[in-house]
């Protein structure tokens, strides 16, 4: 047989993403986070995901360690993941320039999903901004970016920046570790007391860590980011404590997946306009009017007019995964898009997908068939998420 | 004695007379992680040695399972499909994949024993 991982798929993502795989010819080492000795400790299969030696999973396996997660709190090293600080006067205003969300409207220690877009409405890398505290008339914000389109995020930032008195700082020595699930508020609030108050999508600091209650899996939970050098300690405590297990990065694309939540690479990518890929609701209402932003010709249009396809999801009627490239197939037989994410999920123990498919076949109960192997396997189009977000609002 | 063959590729055959019970060894499916989905091929349908027989999906992949000798499908192991678990808890019993009548026993001598086999494997990383 030839054994496919659950890291295979996910390494696919390289491939797919041009800038990684220069890197990768340039810098044929793999990265390593602050936590890779942590993570060989707890005999974790390792492999390349973007240029770096990450988690795939743990002795527990995936589907025990994404069940773990929707009940406990599970905990992530992303440490892959760009941090960057921007900071001076207009910082906002010239990243308002380079995406289509609201953040002049960010209140302070708020925290907002959006996308960089190209000139052409497609999506060069989706991120986080937070609105850190300035003083009058400077402006800083804190971004986390895909690990894949670090290198290519910098880059733009920088060429966009030039000449604009803001200051552009990336964090590289700093690890980010994401603890999600019902319990990670219990379990951060007994090492970090006060984030037990904060609200989701908001940030506050407590002594050197950078925390926001956010992530990437449908759960309640946070993002953590430390210097290095205290990364492993941390982390160290948490895994001690019984309500934490550590999870890969295989389990985080079933969680994310379940969630709704796209992944650059697969979902969107620069060909993908953010309406194409139902995120025009992280487009802010001022931004819509206004524009003023790479791309908001066609976003404009796309958002009055409507866009000529559609990110959906999709629930499949069998046991048997779609997987993604599958092509989707309306009942006559007319093919009518691709499956862009898809997988058996381990809390509804169902196939579900994302793909994208033209606009006509976007609403909710479609019946669709997905093309595998020469099979159709029956599917319909679902709201998405799949399995409810539990944010504490 | 049964008489367990393996090949490189991780699949093993059960030989008892004519018969040849196919499925993937121990080390595969640790490899795989968690299967979710087995593909099984129709009855009566024949394989030459080397072909693709059957499908074993985990939550994020698929891979291909090779006919470690020619033959023809006998029995599948309909078991599978509300189990599929069965192949990660027990890879060379409940989770056989499918029964083959061997078209040439020859085949079989190309095939390791489970010595060999195991020492196949300390070779892997």
């Amino acid at each position: 047989m030839q054994i496919r991982r659950e890291l295979d798929a996910l390494q696919r993502l390289e491939s797919r993403c041009p800038m990684s795989q220069s890197e990768s010819l340039s810098n044929p080492v793999l990265n390593v986070t602050p936590l890779h000795a942590l993570h060989v400790r707890l005999g974790a299969r390792m492999a390349g995901f973007a240029g770096w030696d990450m988690p795939i999973q743990y002795a527990h396996g995936l589907i025990a360690e994404h069940l773990w997660t929707r009940r406990s709190a599970g905990l992530f090293d992303v440490s892959h993941m760009g941090q960057i600080i921007l900071e001076g006067p207009g910082a906002i205003a010239a990243l308002e320039q380079l995406v289509a969300a609201d953040i002049a409207g960010l209140g302070d220690n708020r925290t907002r999903y959006a996308q960089f877009i190209t000139h052409d409405g497609g999506i060069i890398d989706d991120l986080m901004v937070t609105r850190l505290p300035a003083p009058a008339g400077t402006d800083r914000l804190f971004l986390v970016v895909n690990a894949g389109r670090k290198t290519v995020d910098v880059a733009h930032l920088a060429q966009n920046l030039s000449g604009s008195g803001v200051n552009m700082q990336v964090l590289d020595d700093r690890a980010l570790i994401a603890l999600q699930g019902p319990r990670a508020v219990d379990v951060l609030k007994d090492r970090l007391p006060g984030v037990e108050a904060m609200s989701f999508m908001s940030f506050m600091t407590i002594g050197e860590a950078l925390i926001t209650r956010s992530g990437y899996t449908g759960e309640d939970g946070f993002e953590i980011s430390l210097p290095a050098s205290q990364i492993d300690a941390f982390a160290g405590d948490l895994l001690n404590d019984e309500r934490v297990k550590p999870v890969g990065l295989g389990a985080r694309d079933s969680l994310r997946l379940e969630a709704g939540l796209c992944l650059y690479g697969h979902d969107i990518d620069e060909s993908t306009s953010p309406v194409e890929a139902a995120l025009a609701w992280s487009i802010g209402k001022r931004r819509r009017i206004e524009g003023g932003f790479a791309g908001a010709n066609r976003i404009q249009r796309e958002l009055r007019d409507g866009p000529e396809r559609k990110r959906i999801g999709l629930l499949l009627e069998g046991r048997q995964p779609a997987r993604e490239g599958a092509q989707i197939a309306a009942p006559n037989g007319e093919i009518v898009g691709t499956v862009t994410s898809g997988s058996f999920s381990p809390s509804l123990e169902r196939c579900i997908a994302m793909g994208t498919v033209a606009a006509a076949f976007a609403r909710a109960d479609t019946p669709l068939n997905i093309l595998v192997r020469g099979k159709a396997l029956p599917a319909r189009v679902v709201p998405m998420p799949f399995v409810p977000h539990t944010y504490i609002r | 004695m049964t008489d367990v063959r393996y090949t490189k590729d991780h699949e093993y055959i059960r030989i008892n007379g004519d018969i040849g019970e196919i499925g993937i060894s121990d080390y595969a499916q640790k490899q795989l992680g968690d299967v979710v989905f087995v593909e099984l091929p129709q009855i009566g349908a024949s394989f030459g040695k080397g072909d693709q027989a059957a499908v074993v999906e985990s939550v994020k992949a698929a891979s291909e399972v090779y006919a470690p000798v020619s033959g023809e499908v006998v029995e599948v192991n309909s078991g599978l499909e509300a189990t599929p678990a069965s192949v990660n808890e027990d890879p060379l019993g409940k989770g056989w994949f499918l029964k083959i009548k061997l078209a040439d026993s020859g085949e079989l001598g190309a095939l390791m024993d489970e010595a060999a086999y195991r020492d196949f494997l300390k070779t892997l990383d």
